[in-house]
């Protein structure tokens, strides 16, 4: 039972990390973690007691479920190709801005919007 | 204790604000998590999450960090509100766990509807001993192929984000960490081992845990280490990168062309009874042939995410 209580203690750590903290990295990296949680959870419920991993032995009768492995592997696979995809978000967000913390990106866009206005 | 260590690492890796410590405290973290899995009996996903969690994500943050900034700034909100929000959505997360099935009960619901079915008739219907990959190549085939796809686009982002550009290391002979003689020989003789490990695991995975996903990472990872000892330039010679998107693109018609092969043949899109003499024949080949398929699209894409990466100059050296 342990299992589910940390998963949903990893997940809250994640989700903390998303909305409280500015640095764009350390939100990927809690969004890395939320996601993880949900892994934990999935390949947890898999678990049958005394059962061997799923791949067919002389003697073992008793299996894991496959069917939130199969879910959790792929998972896993697309997880990292879609960090990537928010981690050069990040680094095109630094280029433009010269920062990764959100407070100063809003300040620029705050300080652009009010150049605007004033040329206008 | 494990479950208490991941915890540890999760609530330190939050705290701490030089993110060269967090990304370092994210891999253990994901290799704690591999390990959990492995006490799980999930040998698949515990292999998979060790050589990507712990392996290539940690590469690419690394990245990332060079190319923006180490050290997070200083917190200027309230964490107040955050933390009432957390704590509100957690414990209705518990609230909702509270009635759920006995960790481990053969009898919860997840086990009654399909699994049963796949654990039974899975060898003698696929005759593939691993069950995992049964379900992923064959029964789930339609799924996988989806998954690879969402795969090849997140590559295709990342390219149109970022491009392939030349790095700091782009002449012959420059390196990205130094010329050391220890490392040139040793990484010379792993690199063969990598890769006869990366195409066991792609072959093997019928019959031990692996597949066509773990094997593309590992054998990307050959190419990522050649590419910090040996310079960047010498590691594009070997795999040049506009071979890259082809290679990815060759894996999902690899993919998909086995399906219409099928269908050719008279059966339903991706099944493979219809590939060889017998239906547990043609499924051993349907099989080998999507795993590969998957093999080489995950490859290249990871490797073409690692060249993103590594050919983008920091900002403060772009002249």
């Amino acid at each position: 039972m342990y299992n589910y209580w940390l998963a949903v203690f990893l997940m809250m750590a994640g989700f903390y990390v998303v909305i409280a903290q500015g640095n764009l990295v350390k939100k990927i990296i809690g969004l890395g973690m939320f996601q993880t949680s949900v892994f934990i959870l999935y390949v947890s419920m898999g678990k049958v007691e005394g059962g061997s991993a799923p791949i067919v032995t002389e003697g073992v009768e008793v299996y894991s479920n496959p069917v939130p492995h199969v879910l959790m592997l792929t998972a896993i696979v697309v997880g990292v190709a879609t960090t990537a995809v928010g981690l050069s978000l990040a680094v095109r967000i630094n280029e433009a801005y010269g920062s990764v913390e959100e407070d100063d990106i809003q300040e620029l866009d705050d300080e652009l919007d009010k150049i605007q206005e004033s040329g206008l | 204790m494990l479950l208490t260590c991941l915890a540890i690492t999760a609530l330190v890796a939050i705290r701490r604000n030089d993110l060269f410590a967090v990304v370092m405290l994210f891999g253990i973290y994901s290799f704690l998590t591999a390990v959990l899995f492995m006490n799980l009996h999930a040998v698949d996903v515990a292999f998979t999450e060790a050589a990507v969690g712990a392996g290539i994500s940690t590469v690419l943050m690394l990245s990332t960090l060079r190319l923006t900034k180490r050290y997070e700034a200083a917190r200027r909100r309230n964490p107040i509100l955050p933390l009432l929000v957390v704590g509100v959505t957690g414990a209705a997360l518990v609230y909702g766990m509270l009635d759920a099935p006995r960790f481990g009960d053969p009898m919860a619901p997840v086990h009654q509807h399909m699994a049963p079915r796949f654990v039974q008739e899975s060898p003698t219907e696929v005759g593939v001993p691993n069950m995992v990959t049964s379900v992923l190549a064959s029964y789930r085939g339609y799924d996988t192929l989806g998954e690879v796809m969402v795969i090849f686009t997140a590559g295709l982002a990342v390219l149109l984000l970022l491009g392939i550009r030349e790095g700091q290391n782009h002449r012959l002979g420059r390196l990205a960490i130094g010329d050391t003689l220890v490392l040139r020989v040793v990484v010379k003789v792993l690199i063969a081992f990598i890769m006869l490990y990366a195409l066991y695991v792609q072959f093997h995975g019928d019959f031990g845990a692996g597949g066509g996903f773990q094997a593309g990472v590992i054998f990307a990872t050959a190419f990522v280490i050649y590419d910090l000892i040996f310079g960047e330039a010498d590691a594009r010679r070997v795999m040049p990168t506009h071979w890259l998107g082809r290679l990815a693109a060759m894996g999902i018609f690899l993919y998909a062309g086995t399906g219409v092969a099928s269908m050719f043949l008279g059966h339903a899109f991706l099944d493979y009874s219809a590939l060889g003499h017998d239906p547990v024949h043609g499924q051993h080949l349907g099989i080998l042939l999507i795993e590969l398929g998957v093999g080489i699209t995950v490859f290249a894409v990871i490797l073409t995410i690692f060249h993103a990466f590594s050919g983008m100059r920091r900002p403060d050296q772009v002249s």
